[in-house]
């Protein structure tokens, strides 16, 4: 196998050697390797085709930038990744990645079909035909465009691995580790502020820190040498917390960022030592120093894709970092100085170097000790071509016009399998407009840059446009020094000796001896947009960049645009005559780099997806066989099966015995709110629609409360406990909105009121006995306490005590049965409920839940808010005239009963429904219709709720209708899909219409 | 006249390498006066035009945008598209726009990529099961396409959901709508754009509304950032912003504007190819034609015209989405962005005459408006051509508010003993 | 997610919070006596405004009190915070 590593590496440990696979091959590597650098170092560059014309695709770059080598790692296991940038993942023992987008493989891929055919299928193809014939679309061509979706694989198995969140204030946060990072958090931390530093990397030290070059001194050490040493001081400061492998993904306002750490993606199985695989740190910082450096440009020319064609800061990176030298034949293809740095690190290490230079010439101190040590230089000149299907091997070189704006003189065909391409560079300037910020352009570089406004967070280093090393020092330390106003820094006479940048030229778009429409000049590698493309786009009239963005997919792709946007902004800018500073960029939207879903969600996941309110009873109802309904938050015993019942069994066992002897339910969740103050009966008064004033102390009464816009929102019995004290009882799932809204109104609208609210929902547990029996059984529970009918009467209340503990009870009825409510302090729910089942005992008392509780009540017409209305029925609709109060002056919701839409007679109206054939048992939900063939048809209404009832031996139906008051006795029809079920419009109460079940 | 689009145009043109498209829209000034202008260049706007110009023949009308055609909510939603709404009014409206999206692409001559893959509603509790099937019996009885499934069926439609019952919400069943989908939210602007253009509609961008002028109680026309426009009829459909512009007019709406975010994933190849939505647990998911998971994340409860919500919406949602789809918990969200939607207080749009003669407002459209796109243009355009409502939008008028027949398509409160 | 300063409990995280719409826009004492254009009024129309905005908040996971925000809906900073019944320290 070849091996295209150096013999010294600074920061791989070449004596660690590690194994990996790629597309099931195994390879080697070493510790501090990415899986792009191991790749590189076994000559591997072709690792991935593109996603429209599956261009065979190298490695381009070293970092988030990349477009192309995206792997699946893990492929086929629980811990499969879909679109790892080979250039971000560190290489660990056992690793395993395959490229993606081809079939069968990435050396020969069918796909790559569409490379052939890609004249006919330029930006935009797709909105232009797949139109005739019109059938064809949904069983041909659409199938064929969504198979063609996508890049890597979703994982199909559950994730074995935890996230986590963690919340951290601080005073300054510093992102981005690289030297102007470095200098920023040394004079934050040093100055007293608390200070966090994050970088995405594994080290710090950005790409100075393998600067290895005599032009780049600070106080006459070679640049990455006083760096490392700076580093390791850093490392000492007690108020700084540096966090590696850890990127910001978002910077919303009011200074709250969102980073995530990456805990064990670097380890192999054997070596994690926690499950948590990601921490999303949730940063509010005080101050924030961005330090997000900035990544270098490509150049825009024909077949500019093809593996080998890297950045060249890149190749630099590769060599004097990983130790790995990306090709025999170097060539650097530039526009500015940077390159030349790579071209001397490749000289150094006796690898063929030669440049092309598409200024005319510049005469900088590192260019002339390029031209010093006899590297070649073309000037003037650009590359017109290249070949190598699967991995480059020669390049075609022509001469510049005066102008740039063609190309002349002879083609000079050159070996090579490296091209190191430099256009220049752009600053990240991501996390300055996603925190709001705005930006200016500068003409000279053609970059934008952070116009800094407030005193929020400032942007320093090469995202703020200082590009050479003496700029980035002395800017970093004035900038720094100004936010956190201090007087003097340690850094003020670092001195600097550097190479400076004397001459620019920039070209978006290279030109070409063959018309622009036949190259394959790429601008988003990944997406495969092209220069052409951006040109039809705008002849199409296209005008604004986020059209062309949109119209070409340029940006889109997963690095979203970090090498792609300046090109397709530079090219619109050139074509269209536009300067790009009026012509903007487009909007950074966050994530930084792609976000795992696990780590935002942390471990808010399975039975954490959700607060579960179980009531202190709950454990008995576990042992005891229950089914529960999740209503709200709360789990509620739905019903009891005994062995080999089924649902309905049960429900018709359970109803029947509340009715012939006992039933228990566990009414704990109901809303409780306590109501104190000396106008808390006038409150009362105007939160629900009938009058409390007159309600004597020790008596309940049933409420019924509004929506300001008269629609029936919540219902309850309030007990009046004192003079100046009343207990509202509210529904399960409205507890929490009622109070928030009685609130509302008592703050902000009532504030001359004397009251306190007061949840009391936790408090206490309530357990509610039924039936015909249930007075004996209470007398049983509570001997000293006089449940004559006389004396303890229906809709009243009395405090007793069970084994020294206080109790309330409540002769309240939800089923129409003689019934009582006994109130304890939670914790003695369970004890309390036991008691009632051993007293009931003799009773057949039988527990029941909320299904046969919303049986019962039917029977009985009592409305559920929320079934049997939908926010859509006012007090009179529901037929319950009688709870409104024709006194009152106000109350919530009064002046909407008398709009002339609410005041129509024809309203929807709650009614009962019987079945024709008593056995039939109607649908909830269903329609309701009396002409099903006239069409359209009408809708009068729908089924609200239904159920077989035992104790009437025929099921029973609550309903609205349109105009239902009406309509009784008159026959409806329910159409089914398959049939059409007569039903006859009833009375809403079917049972025991004179309430004497209630003193039986 | 534009090109006309198919395979053939496109092999031609092939040969000369794409070089003779002509634009697809024009970029004109605008005129001192039209017989109608539309504000707002979005989906909904576009086409109001493109049907003034089509069904009414009103060739001198403008759309005037304050920024790019499609960059507002048209270009920022999940571009999902359904008709099974609960009453009689609403499932009228939605299912109208239904029918024109069938042959959108090839009444333009421009492929939205209507895709029919099918909407599954989940429900997660059984008052949600009440509710869905009322919305099924009352979608069936109005001919619109809907079935009950059972949590089986539900998994057969769409293996990769956790119907486990040991969830926290299990999946109780849900409905399925199948002539429901998804289009591609940009081609919609594009082609009406394109269409309108051609009937000679003026697409006027970069043109911000800054004042309405009106005689006592009878528009006159507007200021703009280019000039004031004489016209009789004013179409408002600026979305978020149409406070913004009634405010101008000295009117109030019954809108708040609200961010409402949504994400995409890094793509992948095809995992989920329908569209599943679910309200209980807030999670709307689909994948588009380039393999990214689209995901539909709630709006900020709070006014804002930020286009971007707050961090915690997006964790919620993708909470509910883990929730459903474990095996998501390592995809990647690769962008998230927010559109600002003007929400009703009954849920339902407005496409409404107003007070003011010759102002007309198509708002209201909250979360959902995208689906409407093509319906919308049609009622609003005879709106305004007709100085009347279509039965169809009659329901819609902003008179409701005061009469109390409000169209709630909140559905049933998730209120239950 | 802004920072609120709570007149009563200082500054918290709007997640603790939740919007109340609208500010100064009092329940009519009379509304019987209006008309239902009137009603409709305080029921359902609204500014909506682009820009800043009083409006009411409550500190609902926190001290359960309502008070008034002066908020710019268009780039969410806060400007005023102050308790209900008082009046605002800008315009």
């Amino acid at each position: 196998m070849p091996n295209y590593r150096v013999k010294k590496t600074d920061y791989v440990d070449q004596t660690n050697r590690i194994s990996f696979k790629f597309d099931g091959k195994t390879y080697f590597g070493f510790k501090g390797d990415t899986l792009a650098s191991a790749l590189l170092s076994n000559g591997i560059h072709l690792v991935g085709r593109s996603f429209k014309y599956h261009r065979p695709r190298g490695i381009m770059t070293c970092g988030s930038e990349e477009p192309n080598a995206i792997c699946q790692i893990n492929p086929g296991t629980d811990l499969t990744e879909p679109n790892v940038r080979a250039t971000e993942i560190e290489l660990y023992e056992g690793l395993e990645a395959s490229s993606q987008n081809c079939w069968p493989n990435v050396n020969f891929d069918i796909g790559g079909i569409n490379n052939f055919i890609s004249p006919f299928i330029p930006a935009g193809f797709y909105y232009k035909t797949f139109m005739w014939p019109k059938s064809f679309w949904k069983n041909i061509y659409e199938p064929l465009i969504r198979k063609s979706a996508g890049l890597g694989k979703s994982p199909t198995l559950p994730d074995p691995d935890l996230y986590d969140h963690k919340h951290i204030h601080c005073d300054i946060l510093v992102i981005g580790g690289g030297i102007s990072g470095i200098i920023a958090a040394k004079i934050a931390a040093k100055s007293g502020s608390n200070t966090i530093l994050i970088d995405d990397k594994n080290t710090l030290g950005g790409s100075t820190i393998f600067q290895n070059n005599e032009n780049f001194k600070i106080n006459d050490e070679i640049s990455k040498d006083w760096l490392f040493k700076e580093i390791e001081e850093l490392k000492k400061l007690k108020n700084l917390t540096i966090k590696t492998r850890t990127s910001v993904a978002a910077y919303h306002s009011y200074n709250y960022l969102l980073a995530k750490e990456n805990l064990t993606d670097h380890l192999s199985k054997n070596n994690k030592t926690s499950n948590i695989r990601q921490r999303l740190w949730k940063i509010r910082s005080n101050k924030v120093i961005i330090a997000s450096g900035a990544i270098e440009r490509p150049l825009v020319f024909n077949n500019n894709d093809r593996p080998g064609i890297i950045l060249a800061s890149s190749v630099n990176k590769y060599l004097n970092f990983y130790g790995v030298i990306c090709g025999e034949n170097n060539f650097v293809f530039t526009n500015n100085d940077s390159a030349y740095e790579t071209a001397l690190s490749l000289f150094e290490k006796g690898i063929q170097i030669k440049i092309i230079d598409i200024r005319k010439k510049t005469n900088s101190k590192i260019v002339k000790r390029v031209e010093k040590l006899g590297i070649d230089i073309y000037w003037n000149s650009t590359v017109t071509n290249t070949f190598g299907y699967r991995k480059l091997n020669s390049i075609e070189i022509m001469n510049l016009s005066e102008d740039g704006s063609n190309v002349i003189g002879k083609k000079i065909k050159a070996k090579c399998d490296c091209l190191a391409v430099s256009g220049g560079w752009t600053p990240m300037v991501h996390m300055h407009t996603q925190s709001g910020g705005k930006l200016n352009f500068r003409e000279s570089d053609q970059v934008f840059l952070p116009k800094e406004l407030d005193s929020e967070h400032i942007s320093v280093g090469s995202c703020n446009g200082d590009f050479e090393l003496d700029d980035i020092i002395k800017n970093t330390n004035e900038k720094v020094k100004s936010l956190l106003n201090l007087k003097e820094t340690e850094f003020e006479k670092t001195y600097v000796s550097c190479t400076k940048e004397l001459d620019k030229r920039n070209i978006w778009l290279l030109p070409n001896k063959i018309t622009l429409g036949k190259t394959k000049s790429f601008i988003d590698f990944q997406n495969d947009s092209t220069a052409k493309d951006i040109k039809l786009a705008l002849r199409e009239g296209f005008r604004s960049i986020e059209h062309v963005k949109r119209y070409t997919t340029t940006g889109m792709a997963t690095d979203q645009g970090k090498l792609s946007n300046m090109h397709a902004l530079g090219i619109i800018s050139e074509t269209a005559g536009v300067k790009m500073g009026t012509l903007g960029t487009t909007t950074f939207r966050p994530p930084f780099t792609p976000l795992t879903f696990g780590a935002i969600v942390g471990r808010n996941v399975g039975q954490f997806f959700d607060i579960t309110r179980r009531t202190s009873i709950h454990e008995w109802h576990i042992k005891n066989n229950a089914k529960f309904e999740n209503v709200g938050q709360w789990k509620r015993p739905w019903y009891y099966p005994k062995e080999n019942e089924n649902m309905h069994q049960a429900v018709q066992r359970e109803s029947k015995a509340a009715r012939d002897s006992a039933g228990i339910l566990d009414a704990s969740t109901l809303g409780k709110i306590d109501i104190q103050g000396s106008d808390a009966s006038e409150f009362l008064n105007r939160v629900y629609t009938n009058a409390w004033s007159k309600l004597a102390i020790g008596k309940c009464r049933y409420g019924l409360m509004l929506n300001e816009d008269g629609m029936v929102y919540d219902d309850g019995v309030t007990t009046r406990l004192g003079d100046n004290h009343f207990l509202m009882t509210t529904t399960t799932g409205g507890a929490a909105n009622v109070l928030s809204k009685l609130e509302d109104y008592l703050q902000t609208e009532w504030p001359e009121l004397d009251v306190f609210l007061t949840s009391v929902t936790d408090q206490y547990s309530t357990v509610s006995i039924c039936g015909p029996n249930s007075k004996k059984i209470l007398i049983k529970l509570f001997p000293s306490v006089n449940f004559n009918d006389d004396d303890f009467t229906h809709m009243s209340f009395k405090n007793s005590t069970i084994n020294n503990i206080n109790c309330r009870i409540m002769r309240i009825s939800f089923t129409g049965e003689l019934s009582y409510e006994i109130n304890i302090e939670a914790k003695y729910g369970k004890s309390l409920w036991e008691k009632c089942i051993e007293a009931g005992k003799d009773f057949n008392i039988t527990p029941y839940g909320t299904e046969t509780m919303h049986l019962l009540r039917a029977e009985k017409g009592f409305i559920i808010v929320g079934q049997d209305t939908d926010g859509t029925m006012t007090p009179i609709d529901l037929q319950m005239d009688w709870i409104v109060s024709k006194k009152k002056y106000d109350f919530i919701g009064k002046r909407s009963l008398y709009r002339s839409d609410t005041i129509r007679e024809d309203r929807k109206q709650l009614v009962g429904l019987l079945t024709e054939d008593p056995k039939e048992i109607l649908e909830e939900g269903a329609q309701i219709v009396s002409n099903i063939s006239k069409k359209p048809v009408e809708m009068l209404g729908h089924v609200t709720s239904s159920y077989f009832s035992p104790n009437l031996n025929k099921s029973i139906a609550l309903a609205v209708v349109r105009n239902g008051k009406k309509m009784k006795g008159q026959k409806l029809l329910v159409p089914m899909e398959n049939k059409n079920i007569n039903v006859i419009v009833s009375d809403s109460i079917f049972l025991d219409k004179e309430n004497k079940r209630l003193n039986a | 006249m534009n090109n006309k689009y198919s395979i053939f145009s496109l092999i031609k043109n092939a040969f000369t390498q794409h070089e003779n498209w002509q634009q697809a829209w024009g970029n004109p000034e605008p005129k001192k006066e039209y017989d109608a202008v539309i504000v707002g260049g979005g989906g909904h706007g576009l086409a109001t035009a493109y049907y003034l110009a089509k069904k009414h023949n009103m060739k001198n009308i403008a759309v005037v945008e304050k920024g790019w055609i499609g960059g507002g909510n048209t270009g920022r939603n999940t571009t999902i598209i359904r008709s099974n709404y609960l009453w009689d009014a609403s499932a009228g409206l939605y299912d109208h726009a239904l029918k024109i999206w069938e042959n959108l692409s090839q009444e333009l001559n421009y492929n939205v990529m209507f895709s029919q893959r099918g909407v599954m509603n989940l429900a997660h509790n059984l008052q949600d099961v009440r509710d869905l099937k009322r919305r099924t019996h009352a979608n069936r009885l109005n001919g619109i396409d809907a079935v009950w499934l059972n949590t089986e069926e539900v998994k057969k439609f769409c293996p990769i959901i956790n119907t486990s019952p040991d969830i926290r919400y299990p999946v109780l069943g849900g409905t399925l709508q199948r002539r429901a989908g998804t289009a591609r939210h940009d081609a919609v602007a594009w082609g009406y754009a394109r269409g309108a253009d051609e009937m000679g509609v003026d697409i006027i961008q970069n043109c911000e509304v800054k004042g309405i002028k009106r005689s006592g109680d009878i528009i006159e026309g507007i200021e703009t950032s280019k000039g004031f426009i004489k016209t009789k009829k004013v179409g408002v459909v600026a979305a978020g912003h149409s406070s913004v512009i009634a405010n101008m007019a000295g009117l109030k709406l019954p809108l708040e504007s609200k961010p409402l975010q949504a994400l995409v994933s890094e793509p992948v190849k095809p995992i989920i190819d329908t569209v599943v939505m679910s309200n209980a647990v807030h999670a709307y998911v689909s994948q588009s034609d380039k393999g990214e998971l689209v995901i539909g994340a709630g709006t900020d409860a709070y006014v804002s015209y930020t286009q971007r919500g707050s961090h915690d919406v997006v964790e919620g949602t993708l909470k509910a989405i883990l929730e459903l789809y474990p095996i998501f918990s390592r995809m990647k969200m690769l962008r998230q962005w927010g559109g600002i939607v003007d929400i009703c207080p009954d849920a339902s749009p407005i496409i409404s005459k107003t007070s003011i003669k010759g102002l007309y407002f198509n708002c209201g459209w909250g979360t959902g408006g995208f689906k409407a796109t093509p319906g919308s243009g049609d009622l609003f355009a005879h709106t305004i051509a007709n100085d009347e409502p279509h039965k169809l939008n009659a329901a819609f008028n902003i008179n409701r508010f005061v009469s109390g027949d409000l169209v709630d398509e909140h559905g049933a409160a998730a209120v239950a003993h | 997610m802004f920072i609120i300063n709570c007149p009563y409990c200082g500054e918290r995280d709007q997640s603790e919070f939740t919007a109340g719409g609208e500010a100064h826009i009092e329940r009519p004492k009379q509304p019987t006596e209006l008309s239902d254009d009137e009603w409709a009024e305080f029921l359902f129309m609204r500014k909506n405004i682009k820009g800043v905005q009083f409006e009411r908040w409550n500190h609902a996971h926190g001290c359960r009190k309502w008070f008034n925000v002066v908020r710019d809906t268009t780039n969410d900073k806060i400007h005023a915070v102050y308790k209900m019944g008082e009046k605002p320290s800008i315009d």
